[in-house]
Formats: C-alpha cells, structure tokens, sequence
C-alpha cells in the first residue's frame, strides 16, 4: 500500500520543497537589506512580461532541458551523473568541429551534423567513468567529479594551443561560418510590423529540447531499454535476476545521459556564441540536478522545472542589473532547491505521509 | 635546478598542501564514519570567508579562525540532519552545500563590504604570520642543514603546524583509540556498533563535526594565512583535489599526508614553472592542473592498487526493528 497519495508524491512535495527554498530565500534578501516583493517583481518583469525576456528565459530553459533529462536518466537507473558539465563541454568541442570543419549547405543539416557530434562527444566523455563504475566499480560520482575538471583542462588546452585562430587573442575557436547560424526566436517569430524576441538568443534548438523531453519519456516509459533500466535503478540483484546485465544497462544509461548533456552544447556553442569559448556551460551542467531534482526525474517536470530555472536565471540578471543584488542570489536558491528537494526530502516528506496516514484511518 | 631553488619549490608545496591536508584528514573523519562529504569546498569557501571578514572586523585572526570553524559548523550540521537524520543522499547534500557556500560568501560579502565579492585586506594581527622556530637566524647560512631549517621548516603561520601536526593525532585517534575504532567500525558496518550499545547517531555527528572544525581551520588558513583576505571562489577547487587526495591515500592518515604534499608539490611547480620539459617535450600547463584528477581516476580504476571506501559509506543507517 503507498503511504501517500499520486498526486502528493508528485506535486504537493515538491511544491512545498519550493515554497520553502522561496521562503529561505526571501530571507536571505531581507537579510541583505533588499525588498523581497520587490525584486521578484522586479524578476517577473525582467523575465515574463517581455518578449526579448522569454527569449533569454527560454535560451537558459533549453540549457536545463538538456542537462536536467541527463541527470534524470542516470537517475532513473540509480546512478548521480554530476559530470554533465564536463560531457557538456566535451559536446561543446564537438561542435565545434563540426560547425568549423563541415562545409554544411544549410543551417538546418548542419544542426542535425551538430547534435549527433555533440551526442557522441558527450557520450565519449560519459563512456570512461561508466566503464569503470560497471566493471570495476569505482563511485560514478567521484569519477565524474574528476573528469569535469580533466575536460576543463583538456578544453583550455585545446583553445589555446590548438583550436584557436592565428593572431587571437583570447582563448575560442574562430567563428563559425555562416551556414551554421542557427534562426533565433526572432528570425522566427517576428513579422514585418513588429519584432519579437529583440536581441535574445532563444533559438531553434529549444523545440530540439522540448523533444528530447518527448523523446527521453518514450524511452523510458515505453521501450524495453527504458523499462531495463528502471528496473536497475530499483533492485539490482532483482534487475539481474531477470536477466538484465548490469554492466550493460549501467554503461546504456550513463552513455544516454553523457549524449543529452552534451546536447546542450548545440544551443550554447552553435546557437548563441557562434564559436567556442572557454567556460560555455556556465555552471549548466549542475544546475541540471536540480531540475532533475524537482522534476522528479520526469521529463514533463524536468520540462517545468528547467522553466523555472530559465526564469531565475534571467531574473537574476535583471536583479543584478537594476538593484544591488548580485547574480549570486541565484547560486543560493539553486542550493536550496537541490537541498529541500534533494537531501531533505524527507524532512518534507516524512510529515506528510504521517498526515496522509492518519486522514485515511479516519476516512 | 640548484638547491635553494629546490628549497623554495619545497616550501611553497607545504605551503599549498596545508590546506589539502586540513581538508583531507576532515574528510577522512567524515567518511571513515560512513558519512560521504563532497561539501569540503564549500564549508572551506564559507570558513574562509567568515574568518577573513571577522578578523577584518576584529583585527584579530583568532577571532577570525573561530568565526570560520563556526561557519563550516553550521554547514556540516545541514549535512548531518540531512545525511543522519532525515537519512538524504549525502552526494546531493553535499552539492547543495557547496551551491550554498559559493553563493551566500559573495552575497554576504557585497552586502557587507560592497568591493565586488570580496574583503578588504588584512593587515598586521588580523593574519596568522610567520612563526620563526629558535635559533632560525643563527643557523641559516650553514650549508644544506640551514636553508632546510630556516628556509623549509621555520617560518609557516602556526596553522600549517596545526594542520602537520594533525596527520599523528589523527593516526592515534583513528588506530588506538576507543572512540576511533568505534569510528572505523561505524562506517564499516553500523548495525555491529548499534548491537554493541554505542549510538550510531551519535558517533556520526561527533564525525561531521571534527570534519567541520578541520574544513574550518583549513578555510581560515587559505584567507587569514595563506593569502590576506578572501576573494570569491578563493578555494579554487581544493576541496575536490583533498577528495582526491582522501581517495588517492585510501582513506589513511599517514598516506593522505603523502598524496596531500604530492599535490602541493603538483600547485607549486605550476605556480612557478611557465614551461616544463621532461626528457626534452615539453609539457602543457593543464597537464600538470590535471594531474591529480587523472592520477585519482587511475587509482578508482584499481589498476595500481584497489581504493576501497568504507563499506557503510553514503548510506543512512535505519535501526532494525
């Protein structure tokens, strides 16, 4: 018998999870001296009420689709995937080979070349730590921990010694050429009276993400691969009992997540800067296990939250613009988020389900 | 390279494994207990902060130590209820905290002293200086024993002593011991422990708390002694490499002192050599910054001996019924 209900488990906990994460943080604001209401007026108005800021909270959210699935598939098979930064980066590269050494003919088969580059990259990046937490059995977390700060090198390494164009002085590839640009928001949507989206890099690879979200809830929900690997994730000895390999269905997943991580170096890499920088994924990769937090690892919550996140995140901005609140305030919800929705679900829970107990013996 | 070249690359290793070393022997508390800490960083980033702007505040860099171990404190007991109490993955909890710690020193930091995230700058009794050890003086121009005296061993903040001097406590507390050998047990195998009378909760607590007392010395160290005021993101990864460092060193003392001074010895080359060359190729600058990371994955792999974390680690202990 389930102590709580669907609905609780899916939305009533982390909806107070975030109510809390919003209180704490409305405190932090009052502590540093700033209206709370104010600036999340303020935020509102940065983010949602123009259309130039859907278009940034929209390029954030494509970021946090892509990172959040990764970390949600690895979670679905019980793994914590928290190198989604470097497979990210890793993806970046690959895209950048891609865009620079391919002479597409058109934008719209040079992001097809892109994500498949960007997926293998990040795949690649994926494969050696779920190796070696498959066959050998070294903590996945550790591993992957590693290898963000190995792909850091090997990237700075790459964009000053190797990748960068004669005569350049700070560490990026040359441009991409034209072909490649990807149509933003406002290519897309605006008409010849008014222009939509001015100057926000929104671009085509958001409806890519929204796809994946699809796609990842196909694959999980409704193949067999999706179905081995939640039956991982729950028992291993149970997984393996019905003939599901572990080694296979650990690499499998890792190797998924890897790809959708460095998926999201299309958007970054090849729809807004239009070369690769140093640091491209700014901080994207991490922020991605909070969406996958508070999307509890479904793709239509990681949907919503990645959303969510998209807001803050241009929220912040305009925050850190208009007032004195620097960007950082984001980095503190973000930690709460992951805290109540993460590490302290059962602070929430727990409650919650002696409630739910005790109506349904009165009822 | 000639000798007093040497002696210098040697003391700014010490210099920079110190604060590996406070991170690393706290980590090992923690996770011999079974309760896994990827929040060195952050608790090291939050007591570097604290210390720096308290001892600013105060002029004295004592007061500033104790506001920086009260700092990570604070965090370490979020990491407790939420690893010990309320039984949360501790890997989530542990990335929380270093979220939590980057964000709330430069918040605190602007709203306190408005200079861009950072403190001002420390002066006089406001810092740990250097401690001459006697007769430093007298003997330095004896060859060989004297730079290696006055050079090498004199002249550290007493924190880097503390933090030395830790590596044997540590030993003695851990291996012979009562209260270590429950320690050990109670990240092997906590329901032994729990059987035999002693409080699981409470040994794990007493766990993340020396973890937190040693993050914040080592945080106070990287602000107060080894730089003059704090900076954001001043730790720079070092919580991560002292993870390392714990693995690379299989969770003992005596070895984490060893990996800890190999990777102080990994930052002072970097910081001092623009180009190495071994055997005539020359070697890239991220090569060296990557090293520790590669070498630790390598170790996980178990190809050059097996690294195995306690048995009981990153899980919540649930008392049978």
């Amino acid at each position: 018998m389930q102590k709580m209900p669907a609905w609780a488990d899916a939305i009533l906990v982390p909806l107070i999870s975030l109510l809390l994460a919003a209180l704490l943080s409305g405190l932090v604001i009052i502590g540093i001296g700033e209206d709370p209401i104010a600036a999340f007026k303020l935020m509102v108005d940065g983010a949602l009420m123009r259309s130039a800021g859907w278009g940034y909270t929209l390029y954030y959210a494509t970021n946090f689709m892509f990172t959040g699935l990764a970390v949600a598939v690895a979670f679905h098979a019980r793994m914590f995937n928290i190198g989604g930064e470097g497979q990210a980066m890793l993806g970046g590269l690959g895209v950048a080979l891609a865009c620079l050494y391919v002479p597409w003919p058109h934008w719209s088969l040079a992001i097809l070349g892109s994500c498949l580059a960007a997926m293998l990259f990040g795949a690649a990046w994926a494969l050696i730590p779920a190796w070696l937490q498959a066959k050998r059995g070294s903590h996945i977390v550790i591993t992957t921990i590693m290898f963000n700060f190995i792909a850091a090198s090997l990237l700075n390494y790459l964009l000053v010694n190797v990748l960068r164009p004669q005569g350049a002085m700070d560490p990026a590839t040359a441009k991409f050429p034209e072909p490649t640009h990807l149509p933003t928001f406002r290519d897309m949507f605006s008409t010849s009276e008014t222009i939509l989206f001015r100057g926000s890099p929104a671009n085509v690879s958001f409806f890519f993400a929204v796809l994946a979200c699809v796609l990842v809830w196909l694959l999980i929900w409704r193949t067999r691969l999706g179905y081995d690997i939640r039956a991982f994730g729950h028992s291993e000895p149970a997984a393996q009992y019905a003939g599901i390999s572990p080694v296979r269905i650990t690499v499998v997943a890792l190797l998924i997540s890897g790809a959708l991580a460095g998926l999201m170096a299309v958007n970054t890499t090849q729809g807004e800067a239009e070369r690769l920088i140093l640091n491209s994924t700014e901080g994207a990769g991490f922020i991605g296990i909070a969406v996958a937090l508070m999307g509890r690892s479904h793709p239509l919550g990681v949907f919503l939250a990645a959303i969510l996140f998209g807001f803050l995140y241009q929220g912040g901005a305009e925050l850190a613009l208009w007032t004195n609140i620097p960007r950082e305030l984001i980095v503190v919800i973000q930690a709460l988020v992951i805290l109540f929705t993460g590490a302290l679900d059962n602070m929430v829970r727990m409650p919650l389900e002696r409630l739910f107990l005790s109506l349904r013996r009165e009822g | 390279m000639d000798f007093l070249t040497l002696i210098e690359l040697l003391d700014s290793t010490v210099r920079s494994a110190t604060p590996l070393l406070l991170a690393c022997l706290a980590g090992l508390y923690s996770e011999r207990a079974g309760i896994f800490d990827i929040g060195l960083e952050g608790k090291m980033l939050a007591a570097a902060f604290f210390s720096a702007a308290i001892a600013f505040m105060t002029g004295s860099a004592w007061l500033g130590l104790l506001a920086g171990i009260g700092a990570s404190l604070v965090l370490s007991v979020i990491h407790g209820l939420a690893s010990i109490n309320y039984r949360g993955n501790q890997l989530i909890s542990g990335v929380a905290i270093n979220f939590l710690a980057a964000g709330m020193t430069v918040l605190v930091a602007e709203d306190w002293f408005s200079e861009g995230g950072r403190t001002p700058s420390l002066e006089g009794s406001a810092r740990f200086g250097p401690i001459k050890l006697p007769f430093a003086d007298q003997i330095a121009d004896t060859p060989v024993v004297g730079p290696i005296y006055a050079g090498l061993l004199s002249g550290h903040s007493v924190l880097v002593y503390v933090a030395f001097a830790m590596v044997p406590v540590t030993w003695w507390v851990l291996y012979r011991s009562r209260f270590g050998l429950r320690l050990r047990a109670v990240g092997e195998a906590p329901e032994a422990v729990d059987t035999a009378g002693v409080s699981v909760i409470r040994l794990r607590y007493s766990a993340v708390i020396i973890c937190g007392v040693l993050c914040g010395v080592a945080g106070a160290y990287l602000a107060t002694g080894l730089q003059a005021n704090f900076t954001k993101d001043m730790t720079a990864n070092r919580g991560f490499i002292a993870l390392a460092a714990l693995i690379f060193a299989k969770w003992r003392p005596w070895y984490a002192l060893a990996a800890c001074l190999l990777f102080g010895f990994l930052f002072a080359i970097e910081t001092r050599f623009q180009n190495i060359a071994l055997f005539g190729v020359p070697l890239p600058l991220q090569l060296v910054q990557a090293l520790p990371y590669i070498l630790t994955v390598v170790i996980l792999a178990g190809f050059v001996g097996k690294a195995i974390p306690p048995r009981a680690g990153g899980e919540a202990y649930v008392k049978e019924r």
